[in-house]
């Protein structure tokens, strides 16, 4: 039995609380890449990270693309959205296909 | 082809050409794999922008609700409201085949079965924009959670077309071709090996004779009567 995780900065994740997610408020990448690791060696099988601490720990949630759990899926923040979710969908179409045919035009 | 060295044997032979037929058997599968595997990707990478579309656009809503909330109450009663949580979300992770490769499904459960029952405070000291922001964000957890499902899924079908292209590409354009030229340089030489010893019999023959017979000798005197 696995549970959720919510991984960024405090104003960005306290609502997950009250539908049952475990929060886990960071704010600076060196934690975050601890908590991570800590987090996904762990039962969760859904890590949500809020992109802005996402930009800083690209290689750390890279390490765990390849296993099925677990999946970590970024997130915009209170701050606003810097598109990182929607160009990492691109990205992996660009990684299957070679270049992006599906999201080019927008 | 010129710098690897191949053994001009009929073993040698015989090994390469069950080496073609398997590279060229591989290839085509791998090919029929390819195809498959990007026909999921692209159906799976289309419901998958849609969905993140939708979720952004669901956790912008939320969090502008949140900050309405936050400025109709002090911080401390907000804390308060949302310090212990009622729902508790477990998941349930199985996986799924598509084409070898394990794609996760995810299912949840929620502990009270109410989906409604997410209020963790009473409602004497919040303000009502809270419960409603509480409302949008539990409304798009569904779509959250099958987000996590597909964007995960594409990223591992995408690693897999990436590697699957990557062997493809390697049996058409080195595996089958070196296979091909060393066959055909196996062939040829063997060719001429058979050739040359056809011609040195042939010689050695006429030499035999000429032994036996002595031809030349006749033809000369022939020659000279």
């Amino acid at each position: 039995m696995y549970r959720i995780a919510v991984l960024g900065d405090y104003d960005s994740i306290y609502g997950f609380a009250t539908l049952g997610l475990e929060t886990f408020p960071v704010s600076d990448p060196e934690d975050g890449a601890a908590m991570l690791r800590r987090l996904a060696e762990g039962a969760y099988g859904v890590i949500y990270i809020t992109e802005a601490l996402a930009a800083g720990l690209e290689k750390e949630i890279s390490r765990y693309k390849t296993g099925i759990t677990p999946a970590i899926i970024v997130i915009p923040g209170v701050s606003g959205n810097t598109g990182a979710g929607v160009s990492g969908v691109k990205k992996s179409v660009e990684q299957a296909v070679g270049s992006d045919i599906l999201f080019s035009g927008n | 082809m010129a710098n690897v060295v191949v053994n001009p044997t009929r073993m040698e032979l015989t090994r390469l050409k069950k080496k073609l037929v398997t590279a060229s058997r591989g290839h085509k599968l791998l090919k029929d794999k390819r195809d498959e595997l990007m026909r999921q990707f692209l159906d799976l990478a289309r419901e998958n922008m849609e969905l993140r579309l939708k979720v952004e656009a669901g956790i912008k809503a939320a969090n502008t609700n949140f900050v309405i909330a936050k400025a109709g109450m002090s911080e401390q009663t907000l804390h308060t409201a949302l310090m212990a949580p009622k729902q508790e979300v477990k998941l349930e992770v199985s996986d799924r085949n598509v084409m070898s490769v394990d794609i996760p499904v995810f299912n949840y459960r929620t502990k009270s079965a109410d989906e409604s029952d997410i209020y963790s405070y009473g409602f004497a000291f919040t303000s009502g924009d809270l419960d409603d922001a509480v409302k949008s964000l539990s409304d798009i957890l569904p779509d959250m959670l099958k987000l996590a499902e597909i964007e995960k899924s594409c990223q591992l079908l995408a690693a897999e077309i990436e590697k699957t292209r990557r062997r493809v590409n390697a049996l058409e354009h080195v595996i089958i071709p070196e296979t091909k030229e060393g066959i055909k340089y196996i062939s040829m030489k063997l060719d001429e090996n058979e050739r040359s010893t056809q011609v040195r019999l042939m010689k050695v023959k006429d030499m035999m004779l000429e032994d036996a017979h002595h031809y030349k000798e006749h033809r000369f005197e022939h020659a000279n009567s």
